[in-house]
Parts: structure tokens; C-alpha cells; sequence
């Protein structure tokens, strides 16, 4: 190979993959399947070459951005399209209470059910859920009668990271199983290390029932 | 010629696949002895650990319902009916749980023989990446066990995610699949926990162990013998033309012994322990729940009690942070210089900290101090020794207003706040009373909750707390420790 002609050997081939292969025991003779000959380029095949790399690594990155575009878009979908959200009346929901024996009574709960001072668990269904979502689609607040006119429903997760509060009514307190969070009853911190007070739903009554506003899960920010 | 002997020469002439592996099985490693050699085998114990997750995972996925609604019925199924389901199950937690351990094993021999050092940086990071992703596998799949536990470590991850800034209710909504727990929430992690992290984690471990292959096995460390990128690779090919053995099957005959132990260990224990409990449904309007991680990250949840509530927001986000970085960082910047242990001081003074804090850290989240022990019971009259009716009512306030929960005399309550036991012979009458009403250091106010006969028996039955000896402090002091 002369300089002048600029011919070249292919640098993408390596020395050793021409090297033939040491005959393994037990292996018939075989032909080499290794067809990694020098090639002998034109200056057309080199700007041949490099044109077919780059047009072929762009094709490949369009045909990957066309498959991850949308399916990065259908994994975060639960961000951008929260289904009933838009609707606030969907919003709104009947409470229900639980019996002595821990299931739900399937009698909405209205105000004239509970005394002024009450603090007692109701639950709800999550208005987003899907059909599958079973007993996950079930929540619970704390609902609290403060006066005649006046109801407050705290949130059941704990500011800190999220475990489910207890009330304890003798002594007047929430409590946390987690990290040893303790709130008062109008959902002050008391002790542990939540950093905010219990967050509230909305509430409202409509012909005597009560109704919240499930918003979802209200966690520390 | 036989026709076996005949296929297979047919095979590897259309396929050349010996051809490929044999230079790797007879690549030469390093000579260990009995005494280095045997600190190898946890990377291959990883690997198969892995293998083992890998098929039990398979056979669960043919029964398990990733429904939101169903998961938690069709893992009853599991445990209780189907033929060999309970095994399958406690396999699949204790390789989990193996696999955890030997990467732990793994990660901390690497790092006190100073085999990260050069030319196998690559193969640490792509370690460190590994142990993210297995605690992802770990994480995810204590979620799939979707019970009640299950939904509110899944509310306790979202909570941890959400105290990031500007982006944290985002995140916190990616990990519910929405604002709340609802139908979409199993499904994005079984899609997680079964198929985006363990193809990552094949492409890692196969790259990995590329690396091994093309570094070659670390010799076991010298005193004297410090590592220099200039002379490094030279003087390693002299080590094994000299003294070097065959991978296969001088260096793998401890793996495959260390495997099969593995495999065994792992069945005996499913057998006798048998999978982890389902707790009650995954119904998130049942309160009363105690989510607890599995044990691999029980150290982590004493931490997220322990911190002083004014920094949690930084050590949720930057505790994690740092601790990768730092592990990312180290090859980088540690890449040269002496690799045994012995000529280490800070390396040695390093891991002996971190294990101390883990094993101090998961005996504080096992005994967990910090919760107010909601199901204290009533204290009994032998403890009460009182036939005063003040005080008789004074320790049923004591149970009822939750002071117990917190607060242990004798033998009973817990050992969130200074134990009472002889707290008559420390505090007086005023005292009493002002801690009573306004609470501080941790003890919520209790102005507001007590009538004024109630406060008088309270106050009755604490001041009657003298107990038997004289040292009440020494007394708080033991009580406190259990």
C-alpha cells in the first residue's frame, strides 16, 4: 500500500480477530467463520461509509424517540390526566361509618348522627379509582363535631411520613404507630416528630348527610 | 463416534459457543489459599441468590393477580392452597433476603481489600448501581405482598418523595399512579419490581461481569504492596504467569460449594420459618395498621425516628444522596496506594462504623422506644399496692388518658417518656402538676383533658410512686435501657 493512492486498511478491524483460531479438542477441523478481512477502501467508499453511519444512527434515534415518547407519556399519565379531577362536584363524598364490629355501615352518616365533641373514624370511596382498585379504593378520615355548626375532618395520614393516626378518645389524642407522632384534637402537633398539624378535607352537608372533599392524599411537602 | 459426542460437535460447529467460553473458564486468576480464597465467593453467592429470585419470581407470577382489588386474595391462595405455594413464597423472601445480605458481604470484602482500586473502578460503580437496584427489588417487592402493610409502606415512600423540592408532589403522584392509593398503584410497581429493574439489573450484572473477566479476579491484598496505575497491569500479568490457577475450576469449586450451601440455607429456612405473614387486607380505612419495612431497611426506619424532627427533610433527601455519591465518588478519587486492610486505618475505622450503626440501628427499630405503646394494658392491683381510692381511680387515668402508652411503672408501659416507677420519690406535688398540665419535651399538654378530680387521683396515684428503693435514678436508668 502506497501513500499516494491515500488507500487505507479499515481501522475498525482489530489484528487478532484475522488471527485463525487454535482448533479446540474434540471440535471437527472447521473453515474459519471469522470473516473479518481487511477491506481495501476508495476515498468514495470512506464518505460512502461515514454517510450510511451517520443516516443510520439518526434513523435509529427517530425510531426510539417515536416508541419512548409515547410510553414515557403513558407511565407519568397518572400526573397529567387525573381522571375526575377537573369535576369538583365528583369530588364530594358521602361518608359512611363503621359498626361495632368494624365493617361499614352502608347508611350514609348524617349530622344528627353525632354529638357535639364526637371525634369518630368515617370512611369513604376515592372518587378517582378504577374499577379494579377494590378495597383500596376505600379511605378514611377522622370526623370531628365541634359545634352545632361546625365539622372538621382531619386527614388520617400523619404529617410526618404518612402512617395512619389513631384517635384515642380517653385521652384525647391522635396518635401515630410509626414514629411515635401525637396530635391533639383540634390537630396540633403534640409530640413526635410530625412538622405540621393534621391537614383537613373540606365538608359539607347535603339533606342532613355529610360529604368531604377527596382531594387524595394530603402528604408533607 | 457417538451420536451425543457427534451433536454436540455439530452444535458447537454451527454455534462456536465452547469456543467463546472456554477461554474464559481457563483464564487465569490469582492463587488464594484457604484463608483469602473463601472471602470471594459472596459476589458469586449475589449472582445466585439472583438466579434463585429470578425462578421462584417466575413461579409466583404464574398465580399471583396484579390487581390492586385481587393481589391480596390471590397471595391467600398462594400461601394457604396452592400445592407448594407456602415454600415458594418463603424462598423467594429469604433469596431476597440472601441476596441483600451477600451484596452487603460483597460490597464491604471488595472495599477492605482495596479491589476497587484501579483498573477495576468501572466494576465498583457498576457494584454501587447494583446495590441500588437490588434495594429497589427489595422495596418493591415487600409492596407486592400487598397487604396492609404493604399500602402504607407504598403512603410512606410517596410521603419521603414529596419533601423533595419543587418536583415532590410530582414524584409523590408517580409512586401512588395518582393522588391517592388506588387501582393503578400495584400495577406501576409489579411492572417495576418484575420487569424494568430486573432488566436493568441482568444489563449491570452482565456488564459486571464482563469486567471481571477483562480486570481480572483482584489478588488478595499485600502489606507493602500498594497499587500504581503505571505498573499496575504489568506486574498483575507477571502474578499470574508466574502463579496464576485456571477460573475453572480452581477459583469456581468454592462458588459452586458456597452455592449449593446458599440454596440450601435459603429452602431450610422457607421451610421452617416459612414466608413473612399477610397482614390484614390492603384497605386503607382500616387505621389500625404498624407499617414496618422488612428487615433489610428496618435500620432505615429507626433513622427516619431518630433525627431530630427539624432536619428530616434534609437527612429523606440527603442522607441517600450523600451515601451514593460518596460510594460513586470513592474509586475516583481512592484509586491508587496500599490495599490491604491492615494499612487502611480509615477504610478499617470506616466499615466497622457503618456496621455498628446498622446492627445498633436495626436493635432500636426492632424495639422501636420512640412509639407510644398504644395496647398498654390496665396496671394491675399488685402494681398499684393501694387500697386508696384516689389512687385506684389515679391508675386507671393512667391507662385511659394514655400517660401508659409513653410512661412505664413496674414492669408495664412504654419507654417513650422517664419512667414512673418511683417518680413520687423525685418529683413533688407542684411539679407533678405543672408537667402534668403543660407537657413539653415530647409529653403533649394534658390542661385541656383532665377535669379537676381527675388531675387530684392522677396526681394521688404518681405521688404514691415511691417504689422500694432509695435510687430511683439508677432505677430509670436500667428500666430505660430494655
Amino acid at each position: 500500500m502506497s501513500k499516494d493512492t491515500d488507500i487505507r486498511i479499515n481501522p475498525m478491524v482489530r489484528d487478532e480477530a484475522t488471527a485463525p483460531l487454535e482448533p479446540l479438542p474434540g471440535i471437527p477441523e472447521h473453515v474459519p467463520t471469522d470473516y473479518h478481512t481487511p477491506t481495501v477502501d476508495t476515498p468514495q467508499d470512506i464518505s460512502r461509509r461515514k454517510f450510511l453511519s451517520k443516516i443510520s444512527l439518526a434513523l435509529s434515534a427517530a425510531g426510539g424517540v417515536v416508541v419512548a415518547v409515547p410510553v414515557v407519556g403513558f407511565i407519568i399519565g397518572p400526573l397529567i390526566h387525573t381522571q375526575n379531577q377537573n369535576d369538583v362536584n365528583l369530588l364530594w363524598q358521602s361518608v359512611y361509618t363503621n359498626d361495632h364490629r368494624g365493617e361499614t355501615n352502608p347508611q350514609e352518616f348524617k349530622l344528627d348522627q353525632m354529638k357535639v365533641g364526637d371525634t369518630l373514624q368515617v370512611n369513604f370511596k376515592d372518587p378517582s379509582s378504577l374499577a379494579w382498585a377494590g378495597v383500596v379504593a376505600n379511605s378514611a378520615a377522622w370526623l370531628r363535631r365541634e359545634s352545632e355548626t361546625q365539622l372538621i375532618a382531619y386527614s388520617v395520614n400523619c404529617t410526618h411520613l404518612g402512617c395512619p393516626v389513631s384517635w384515642l378518645p380517653d385521652a384525647g389524642l391522635f396518635m401515630c404507630p410509626c414514629h411515635g407522632g401525637v396530635y391533639y384534637q383540634n390537630g396540633d402537633v403534640a409530640a413526635g416528630p410530625p412538622p405540621n398539624a393534621l391537614p383537613r378535607y373540606e365538608t359539607r352537608v347535603v339533606d342532613g348527610k355529610i360529604q368531604l372533599k377527596a382531594i387524595g392524599i394530603q402528604l408533607t411537602q | 463416534m457417538g451420536i451425543i459426542r457427534k451433536s454436540a460437535d455439530w452444535a458447537e460447529d454451527r454455534t462456536g459457543i465452547a469456543a467463546a467460553i472456554k477461554p474464559i473458564l481457563d483464564h487465569k486468576v490469582p492463587r488464594t489459599d484457604w484463608k483469602s480464597g473463601w472471602w470471594y465467593v459472596f459476589g458469586s453467592a449475589v449472582l445466585v441468590a439472583f438466579i434463585v429470585q429470578v425462578i421462584t419470581g417466575i413461579a409466583l407470577a404464574t398465580s399471583y393477580v396484579s390487581s390492586s382489588g385481587e393481589a391480596y386474595n390471590s397471595l391467600k391462595y398462594i400461601t394457604n392452597e396452592a400445592f407448594l405455594g407456602n415454600f415458594m413464597r418463603g424462598v423467594h423472601y429469604f433469596g431476597a433476603s440472601a441476596m441483600v445480605l451477600f451484596v452487603g458481604a460483597h460490597m464491604l470484602h471488595v472495599y477492605l481489600i482495596g479491589a476497587y482500586k484501579f483498573p477495576r473502578e468501572m466494576q465498583w460503580l457498576s457494584g454501587v448501581v447494583l446495590l441500588l437496584l437490588t434495594l429497589a427489588m427489595g422495596f418493591t417487592g415487600q409492596l407486592l405482598r400487598w397487604d396492609q402493610n404493604a399500602v402504607w409502606s407504598v403512603v410512606v415512600g410517596a410521603s419521603q418523595a414529596s419533601r423533595t423540592p419543587f418536583i415532590g408532589n410530582i414524584l409523590s403522584q408517580f409512586i401512588l399512579a395518582g393522588n391517592t392509593l388506588g387501582g393503578a398503584t400495584l400495577s406501576r410497581f409489579f411492572s417495576f419490581h418484575v420487569f424494568f429493574i430486573p432488566a436493568l439489573v441482568f444489563g449491570f450484572i452482565g456488564f459486571h461481569l464482563y469486567l471481571v473477566i477483562r480486570n481480572g479476579v483482584s489478588e488478595p491484598p499485600e502489606i507493602g504492596k500498594a497499587v500504581d496505575p503505571k505498573t499496575y497491569r504489568k506486574e498483575y500479568h507477571e502474578l499470574l504467569e508466574k502463579d496464576g490457577v485456571p477460573f475453572w475450576p480452581d477459583a469456581l469449586w468454592r462458588d459452586a460449594v458456597f452455592a449449593v450451601i446458599l440454596i440450601v440455607g435459603v429452602a431450610i429456612l422457607a421451610i421452617i420459618f416459612g414466608p413473612p405473614l399477610l397482614d390484614n387486607p390492603p384497605d386503607p380505612s382500616i387505621l389500625r395498621a404498624a407499617p414496618r419495612p422488612d428487615w433489610y431497611l428496618l435500620w432505615y426506619f429507626a433513622v427516619l425516628a431518630l433525627v431530630p424532627p427539624g432536619i428530616t427533610t434534609f437527612v429523606i433527601l440527603l442522607f441517600p444522596l450523600v451515601g451514593f455519591a460518596a460510594l460513586f465518588v470513592l474509586p475516583i478519587f481512592a484509586n491508587k496506594g496500599e490495599r490491604h486492610p491492615l494499612r487502611r486505618p480509615w477504610a478499617m475505622g470506616i466499615v466497622l462504623m457503618i456496621v455498628i450503626s446498622i446492627i445498633t440501628l436495626w436493635i432500636a427499630g426492632d424495639a422501636e422506644p420512640w412509639s407510644p405503646k398504644i395496647d398498654a394494658q390496665p396496671l394491675p392491683i399488685q402494681v398499684v399496692a393501694s387500697k386508696d381510692p384516689g389512687v385506684v381511680s389515679g391508675a386507671q387515668l393512667f391507662n385511659s388518658k394514655g400517660c401508659e402508652y409513653c410512661h412505664r411503672v413496674g414492669e408495664y408501659g412504654g419507654v417513650r417518656g422517664p419512667n414512673l416507677t418511683n417518680v413520687g420519690s423525685r418529683l413533688n406535688h407542684e411539679q407533678l402538676t405543672v408537667r402534668i398540665l403543660n407537657g413539653g419535651n415530647g409529653m403533649p399538654q394534658y390542661g385541656n383533658n383532665l377535669k379537676p378530680g381527675e388531675l387530684n387521683s392522677l396526681l394521688a396515684f404518681l405521688e404514691s410512686r415511691k417504689g422500694q428503693n432509695d435510687k430511683p435514678v439508677v432505677a430509670d436508668a436500667t428500666n430505660n435501657q430494655k
